[in-house]
């Protein structure tokens, strides 16, 4: 941990240096450690020491960004100069306005010591608890064990302080026998509350229960998606519909539908970056707070997120969403919150005449963006629903479905939620599982 | 660097590491985005650090950290051997790496223009032409282009003696031109020279001048408008394809690529990116494709993305054939892993992702040898079938199996030629089944290396920047579409 003595420090010493009109750092820092196991043991077993420096500076309408992770004096002037140079040599960019001026940041304590210290040996140990139970019921354990400490602070010239630190861990499993797998996954900010022997006991039942799965052929039917499954619903909503620059681009379901009803009553999501019960990060890469955002209400349109640049396209403030600078994606909703429902996970399956069960996606992709038209394949459990019972595990399944039109056709919502992080973006999620009519199945693996 | 490398790798042993190596890696990285006229993002980027990897009681452990010196060697060497003896808590079995490489050797991408010297203004010239060409176009609501400039040095050491530097330098580029129709739902892109952003080579600035920009912008923009109301593309239970070279290379990346890397066949990827249809009792007598299909993993192709001198083991750069007149003959090994299968030594395409990550089997430049056809006679040959060109969407199963591909764009071929433009044309099918149904590959004429920057793999998560050439090729009975 460098602590916001030391980054404001180097804040400090990144504003010495540049002669912009504005300028602005971003400070990520990080601890990261994976314990990875396959074959039930741990072949892979890494950990990471990293802080990177972020400057833009704004010369008029010109901006420029350079990073570096080199802290010492000499490494932070290159960043300075390299951002300097890359600025002076561009055309203006009209559409600029201003960093953003400090505002009030919530502060939320999601930082765990503990995790932050997790030892090697702790990590070994909990994975242990896999293998040894993989193997005493005959199944093969992979996965792997994440435990990390992060901070990030943002400065600008305009009088912005944002600092935050916080901790993950993470730990994902999946167990296999010889023709069928089973997924169990956990998030906290507490490395003490990941509970190795529930994860284990999940995925390695789903594996057994999954052995020998029999032919069902593709077509449309009712599906509870598990949570595993339901988070990629809401990464898709976010990459394709919730930004500002997605509905400014034509490419969101959302342009023109606030107050109109776009998904089933049942359905409620917002965004909140400084929820505690979340891996939060109260402010944006810019510095601005998170506000609370609604974006679906009782199955209304009601917002989308902002960030300082889309916000002034449409002549409204920021909510506080932005990615790190300079970013073509616009902004994100990085810690989205699906309302959890009524009824218990255990008996959304009442009811249910002929449907299927998911525990998760894999390889989603875009087909067709305005819809939310995503395919991709069923994995690591899946099984025949009837007379509201499962009865038996099928292949794996390929589907080219509308997500929007899915959350149109919510029929149940478990009471229980879960919660995600995401490696690849760092976005929190927590999701419910749902039951969906109208799933489309588009074809079949063979396994 | 050499003292830098031997104190690490002296202390790793003292420390009681029977195996040690450290690898020392600047990447600088320029990125540059034009979108309707204006400069979006103008950046650059340094990481630099160094990685140990260590055997201790005969279980790897791994740690790494960006504060290149003298003292945080010690601490980031002891982090390791700790690691590798946490590991050996679950071991079932010694690492066995095989017989000892000592290697040394120096490695540089040639290059006959250094993108980092080319002048700023020049670059964000050739956008902001091919950008203002684009939108000239009425229709275009999103008119989008990038360059991608990257170079790692890198300095890789071990405890058997090796020493070896590395310089590749990295050029990519591309545009892309985006239509929508709101009020019919219908939004519509087209790339060049190939979708997700661009295409990426081994070479220097030369390469974005060969690509020609601004030179293809008014078209892909026409196209992008033209597929607004283009007819949909029909589905079709059993449909002759032919697939432009782009579009072959993906398909070569997702069901060749990936299930012959062995460490997903021996299982040590099941947790994230899955195993491999392709298992050892099929190596040598499984029939993958027809005898058309021919697919070499060569990490020497000069100018290919995935062209270096040494893989991340300090292995030397090698040409492994994979499939051979349709017969499944090779895998991609790492040294452990070929010792696992008893294949002797390691073909050489174990890579990292920078120095905070450990090198894992990557595709080299894993391609689909030319054939013998004219581009041309591919469609002038064939009654009844569909052109489809530039990828969309891609998606396959975790053994590598069931896949499903969309291009930007396709045509609609009847009695041998192109006749009507089609949109949001898909095509599934099973990879052996597929390949098998492969009847025609064009020659050497049509034949590219394309560059994939953006394959993921790994915990914590890994990009690879991966090679494939091809050419235009065309399959019979191919299952089309599912937008009904
Ligand atoms: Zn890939």
């Amino acid at each position: 941990m460098l602590g916001p003595e030391k980054i404001k420090e180097l804040t400090t010493q990144v504003f010495a240096l540049s002669k912009a009109d504005q300028t602005e750092v971003l400070v990520t820092a990080s601890e990261r450690a994976l314990t990875r196991f396959a074959n039930s043991y741990i072949h892979q077993n890494v950990a990471e020491t990293n802080a990177e420096v972020r400057v833009r500076v704004v010369y008029g309408k010109k901006i420029g960004v350079a990073s570096t992770n080199d802290l010492s004096p000499e490494g932070l002037k290159r960043a300075a100069d390299t951002a300097r140079v890359i600025a002076m040599l561009q055309p203006d960019n009209p559409d600029f306005t201003s960093l953003p001026s400090p505002a009030p940041i919530q502060n939320v304590e999601t930082y765990v010591e503990r995790t932050a210290n997790f030892s090697p040996d702790q990590r070994a140990h909990a994975v242990s608890v896999l293998c040894k139970k993989a193997k005493a019921r005959g199944v093969v354990a992979a996965g792997a064990f994440t435990t990390a400490s992060f901070e990030v602070a943002v400065a600008n010239s305009l009088g912005v302080f944002a600092y935050h630190p916080g901790s993950l861990a993470e730990m994902n499993t999946v167990m296999m026998t010889d023709n069928g797998s089973g997924y169990a996954a956990r998030a906290h900010a507490d490395a003490r509350q990941i509970n190795a022997e529930a994860i284990a006991d999940e995925a390695i039942s789903k594996a057994l229960k999954a052995r020998n799965p029999t032919d069902l052929e593709a077509g449309e039917y009712t599906v509870l998606l598990e949570e595993y499954a339901v988070v990629d619903v809401l990464n898709f909503l976010d990459w394709l519909s919730f930004s500002a620059q997605a509905v400014q681009e034509d490419r969101s379901f959302m342009k023109g539908k606030l107050g109109e009803k776009v998904m089933s009553e049942n359905v409620t999501i917002w965004d909140d970056g400084a929820a505690g019960d979340a891996i939060a990060l109260p402010f944006d890469y810019e510095g601005v707070p998170r506000q609370r955002v609604t974006l679906i209400e009782k199955g209304i349109a009601r917002g989308i997120v902002y960030d300082t640049a889309t916000a002034a396209k449409d002549g409204v403030a920021s909510t506080g969403h932005s990615l790190p600078a300079p970013n073509s994606d616009g902004p994100s909703a990085m810690h989205l919150f699906m309302a959890p429902g009524e009824t218990k996970k255990s008996e959304m399956l009442k009811g249910v005449e002929r449907g299927v069960w998911v525990t998760r996606f894999w390889y989603t992709r875009v087909v067709h963006p305005l819809q939310v038209l995503i395919t991709g394949m069923t994995r690591d459990g899946t099984f025949l629903i009837e007379n509201g019972e499962i009865t038996r595990p099928v292949k794996n399944f390929r589907f080219t479905t509308s997500y929007l039109a899915a959350l149109n056709h919510v029929r149940a919502i478990s009471q229980e939620t879960k919660l995600f992080h995401e490696d690849w973006s760092n976005a929190s999620r927590s999701v419910p599982a749902i039951l969906v009519d109208g799933f489309q199945f588009t074809g079949v693996t063979q396994f | 660097m050499k003292d830098f490398a031997a104190r690490a790798l002296n202390q790793a042993q003292m420390k009681g590491a029977t195996y040690a190596d450290i690898r020392i890696v600047t990447r600088t990285t320029q990125h540059i985005a034009v979108k309707n006229g204006i400069v979006e993002a103008l950046e650059q980027n340094e990481s630099q650090g160094f990685g140990v990897r260590v055997i201790a009681n005969g279980a790897w452990g791994f740690a790494a950290s960006a504060r290149v010196d003298m003292r945080e060697i010690e601490r980031v060497v002891a982090q390791a051997v700790a690691i590798a003896r946490a590991s050996a808590l679950t071991k079932t079995r010694d690492v066995n790496l095989g017989a000892r490489i000592e290697a040394h050797g120096r490695f540089e991408t040639p290059v006959a223009r250094d993108p980092f010297l080319v002048p700023m203004q020049e670059k964000i010239g050739v956008l902001m032409k091919a950008d203002a060409e684009m939108r000239r176009v009425p229709g275009i609501k999103v008119a989008r282009g990038e360059m991608e400039f990257q170079r790692e040095d890198k300095t890789f050491a071990s405890s058997e003696g090796s020493f070896i530097t590395q310089s590749i330098i990295e050029s990519g580029c591309g545009i892309v031109a985006m239509a929508s129709n709101l009020e019919s739902g219908e939004i519509q892109v087209r790339s060049h020279p190939n979708s997700g952003g661009r295409n990426q080579v081994t070479r220097g600035y030369e390469f974005i001048t060969e690509c020609r920009m601004p030179e293809n912008a008014q078209r892909i923009a026409e196209e992008a408008v033209a597929l607004l109301s283009a007819a949909q593309c029909p589905s079709l239970d059993a449909a002759t394809i032919i697939l432009d070279g782009s579009q072959v290379a993906l398909q070569v990346h997702e069901s060749c690529g990936h299930p012959i890397e062995l460490d997903r066949v021996l299982g040590t990827e099941a947790a994230f990116a899955g195993t491999s249809f392709l298992t050892p009792e099929k190596l040598g007598n499984f029939r993958y494709g027809s005898d058309v299909i021919n697919i070499t993993a060569d990490a020497t192709i000069p100018g290919g993305l995935g062209t270096f001198g040494f893989d991340d083991e300090g292995v030397a750069a090698q040409k492994t054939d994979i499939i051979k007149n349709g017969l499944f003959v090779g895998y991609m090994t790492s040294r452990e892993s070929a010792q696992e299968l008893k294949l002797g030594h390691s073909n050489g395409t174990m890579r990292a992702d920078g120095w905070n990550r450990i090198p894992l089997i990557r595709m080299t430049n894993v391609s689909l040898l030319p054939g013998t056809w004219n581009a041309d006679d591919l469609i002038t040959s064939t009654d009844d079938g569909i052109w489809m060109e530039t990828n969309r969407s891609w998606s396959i199963d975790d053994k590598r199996l069931n896949f499903q591909f969309g291009t930007e764009m396709a045509w609609e071929i009847k009695s041998g030629k192109k006749t009507r433009m089609l949109k949001n044309a898909t095509y599934t099918g099973i990879t052996p089944q597929f390949w098998g149904a492969c009847d025609a590959v064009a020659n050497e004429n049509s034949w590219i290396v394309w560059g994939t920057p953006n394959c993921g793999k790994g915990q914590p998560p890994q990009v690879a920047h991966t090679g494939h050439g091809a050419s235009p090729a065309r399959f019979r009975g191919i299952r089309v579409g599912v937008i009904k």
